[in-house]
């Protein structure tokens, strides 16, 4: 061995590429599924319909009590079967499907407790403030409530953003090829797997760090 | 206007409000006072349902408020209210803090909200802040533009929960002026305060309440001058006093 050689990363960058927008692709759904699906869940917790807050509450305590590379796992053998009942033949790319679905079912559980704890950020007058002017509770909450918890929450959910973006490596536990897959199958190829796995460490520690100061920057800000 | 009937309200085994009952017709300014946890905010809101009541009725101009048959949300929209600690919605700017139920709830028009929420501003001296968001004006300030929100609605009469408690003492007055002034235009009103000097000169009558009973319902002359029950001998020599 006669030192490192991180030449084979320029020949190997568009699939790493490809590798990154799977990556992105999978993180950014999970944002915008799981955040949206995440407040209705702690919309529903609120309820005042026993059956609706009990069913968000055992949903959000059932997914953060399973490890997600299981989760994972079960939703790549569910959903290709779900697939096929519901639209017959099946998808193409089964496993991207199955991960997408799988990520942003479990997110959704996490942001549906940040999306509780913003909620009751906003104080009770707010409510009452938005009833006494004639808006219904639905109204209260969309156009007061939830905006207010939002911004009060946001560098949680950037923080749990930033979580989820590096848990999206977990997918190799189905052959996905997410960014980490496809380091470490063109390092293994070019006989290069550990300067592949530093190169990709290092970009994942980049992004992550970057949008971690961010959010740091914005919260000094605020407060 | 107003017609309070024989309610209670507990939680669990406590009273908060036991057998109430009053009467304010149109064009009456009533002040409701006593000590901290008698139940005055409590009986306020729920002129307007924000408390559920587990006995006896209230009806605001003809309208049950405790049927629940009624549409809440109508009724409210016709009921201002003025809360202790302003409520505006921070995320919005005033104007939008003064538009947004008269264009989701009225049904008016942006530009016809806008125009209404300009002139009310304009009546409590704050036209200039329309832009601003609430954080970036004073309490007292805060308050005259939650009067303002308050009738953009066109109310038919207007509920006060101790709109100058949570105020430093030099900003209670200018509040206290657009409320007089609000009085004397004739518009029916139910404060919660323990402004007395308000109470002596625009007030109607004068609620006494304690330990969730309206204790003496009497006409402010009456009441300042001699108070039937001694609590509210009591009471008005402690705020005299300090």
């Amino acid at each position: 061995m006669n030192g490192f050689d991180f030449g084979s990363i320029t020949g190997a960058s568009p699939i790493l590429f490809q590798g990154l927008w799977v990556t992105a692709r999978i993180t950014l759904t999970a944002i915008v599924v799981g955040i949206l699906w995440g407040t209705l869940l702690a919309v529903a917790r609120f309820s005042s319909v026993r059956l609706l807050s009990w069913a968000a509450a055992t949903y959000v305590n059932l997914f953060r009590s399973v490890p997600l590379v299981m989760v994972i796992l079960w939703f790549f053998l569910i959903v290709p079967q779900l697939m096929h009942s519901l639209f017959g033949n099946t998808v193409e790319d089964i496993r991207f499907t199955s991960a997408l679905v799988a990520f942003s079912l479990f997110e959704a559980a996490y942001y549906a407790e940040i999306m509780r704890a913003g909620i009751l950020s906003v104080s009770r007058g707010q409510l009452n403030a938005g009833l006494a002017l004639g808006l219904s509770r639905a109204a209260t909450v969309r156009l007061i409530i939830l905006p207010q918890a939002f911004r009060n929450m946001l560098p949680l959910l950037l923080t749990q953003a930033v979580i989820l973006f590096q848990d999206t490596s977990l997918v190799y536990v189905i052959g996905l090829s997410d960014f980490f897959g496809t380091a470490h199958k063109m390092g293994d190829r070019d006989g290069r797997l550990v300067e592949m796995l530093l190169f990709a460490g290092a970009v994942y520690f980049i992004i992550s760090f970057s949008v971690s100061q961010l959010v740091a920057r914005y919260h000094k800000r605020s407060t | 206007m107003i017609s309070i009937r024989n309610i209670s309200k507990y939680y669990g085994q406590f009273a908060v409000l036991s057998h109430c009952s009053a009467e304010i017709s149109k064009g009456e300014v009533v002040v409701v006072c006593g000590p901290s946890g008698s139940g005055k905010s409590t009986l306020i809101k729920c002129v307007n349902a924000l408390e559920p009541i587990q006995a006896g009725e209230v009806v605001v101009d003809g309208v049950s408020v405790t049927d629940p048959k009624t549409d809440l949300t109508r009724l409210r929209a016709r009921v201002g209210m003025v809360f202790q600690h302003f409520e505006l919605f921070p995320q919005m700017s005033i104007l939008d803090n003064l538009c947004l139920a008269q264009v989701k709830v009225l049904k008016r028009r942006r530009d016809e909200a806008e125009e209404k929420g300009m002139k009310l501003l304009e009546r409590v001296g704050l036209r200039e802040h329309a832009r601003k968001y609430p954080g970036q004006i004073s309490g007292g300030q805060q308050q005259r533009v939650a009067i303002s929100r308050a009738l953009c609605m066109d109310p038919i009469c207007m509920l006060f929960d101790e709109p100058t408690s949570a105020l430093d003492p030099e900003m209670i007055n200018e509040v206290l002026d657009v409320m007089v002034e609000l009085a004397q235009e004739g518009m029916t009103m139910m404060c919660v305060t323990h402004e007395m000097g308000f109470a002596r000169r625009v007030a109607h009558r004068v609620i006494f309440m304690d330990q969730g009973q309206i204790v003496e319902d009497a006409s402010s002359a009456e009441f300042f001058g001699s108070p039937r029950s001694p609590r509210a001998t009591q009471f008005l020599s402690k705020l005299l006093s300090r």
